[in-house]
């Protein structure tokens, strides 16, 4: 495991933590959801989206999201509760929330030094599309396209530090 | 033997997954309380016995962290095991919680067989 110094060191090059987050990403899905994400080969984008983020604090500073559509955050709820999806009803955003809460914490759960020197905030959850978002992040960022029961999400680290 | 718990998560789709774990695992639950904080678990604590305390420590309001520090003046906390269940996986969390008498701690993501293996141990025979 790298020290998050030695990975927050490299020019503003996080390259190196994008199977870091996928693998932070995959075992959310796994061990909560009881279900395996697939690699999406196109870089597909949500309709009707519904974006999650989680703030992070300290030694390192950023925005991490998920974000998809409606149907697939539905989905995601209801694997959550162990309910039909139809029975889903206001808990979707709470469930989305918490999906990136855990993606989050788990993904600085895999950087030495970063668990103890990272805070997160509490989720925020954005329906629709029709926003714009202004980071004042210092690099490109990292994003990764998978496919949640064929659906297409997108897990994004905007860093700041 | 069945026991009565008490699930504290901000988060009520949470809360249904503790909850769920907790049967997967074999444990007989007679009485489920939920509160969405630590001050709103002391309200539940003020009327209600439970055997076991499955709690977060980021929530709003009143943390984990602050709730067990409150859990000495709580008559009916007495010698009820609390199990710590977050996101957060800072030592000194773990340690500070333990060092107020938390019982466990389960890092989330969690599979049922984690809980099990946390929680069956420390209800000592009463599952």
């Amino acid at each position: 495991m790298k020290s998050a110094s030695d990975l927050l060191a490299g020019n503003g090059n996080h390259e190196t933590w994008i199977p870091l987050l996928e693998t932070a990403t995959r075992e959310v899905f796994e061990l909560m959801l009881g279900c395996q994400l697939t690699v999406s080969v196109a870089a597909e984008e949500p309709s009707e989206e519904v974006t999650a983020m989680v703030g992070l604090a300290g030694q390192l500073c950023g925005v991490l999201s998920v974000r998809c559509d409606s149907k697939a955050a539905a989905l995601m709820a209801s694997k959550m509760l162990g309910v039909p999806l139809e029975k889903v009803g206001a808990e979707v955003s709470d469930a989305l929330g918490e999906v990136c809460n855990m993606v989050a914490g788990n993904f600085k759960n895999k950087i030495a030094g970063l668990a103890e020197g990272c805070l997160l905030s509490p989720p925020t959850v954005v329906t629709g599309s029709d926003y714009s978002l202004h980071s004042l992040a210092e690099s490109p960022g990292l994003e990764i396209n998978l496919l949640f029961e064929r659906m297409p999400i997108v897990i994004s680290l905007q860093i700041h530090s | 033997m069945s026991i009565r718990a008490l699930i504290i998560d901000d988060s009520s789709v949470m809360r249904k997954i503790v909850e769920r774990s907790l049967r997967q695992a074999g444990i007989d639950l007679s009485q489920v309380f939920e509160a969405g904080n630590g001050a709103e678990a002391l309200v539940v604590l003020q009327d209600n016995l439970v055997d076991l305390m499955l709690c977060d420590i980021n929530m709003p309001v009143m943390d984990g962290l602050e709730f067990i520090k409150q859990l000495p003046g709580v008559a009916n906390a007495k010698g009820v095991p609390v199990v710590m269940i977050t996101t957060e996986g800072s030592e000194s969390h773990v340690v500070e919680a333990l060092s107020h008498g938390a019982r466990g701690y389960i890092r989330k993501p969690f599979t049922a067989e984690q809980v099990k293996e946390h929680v069956v141990p420390i209800l000592g025979g009463k599952s």
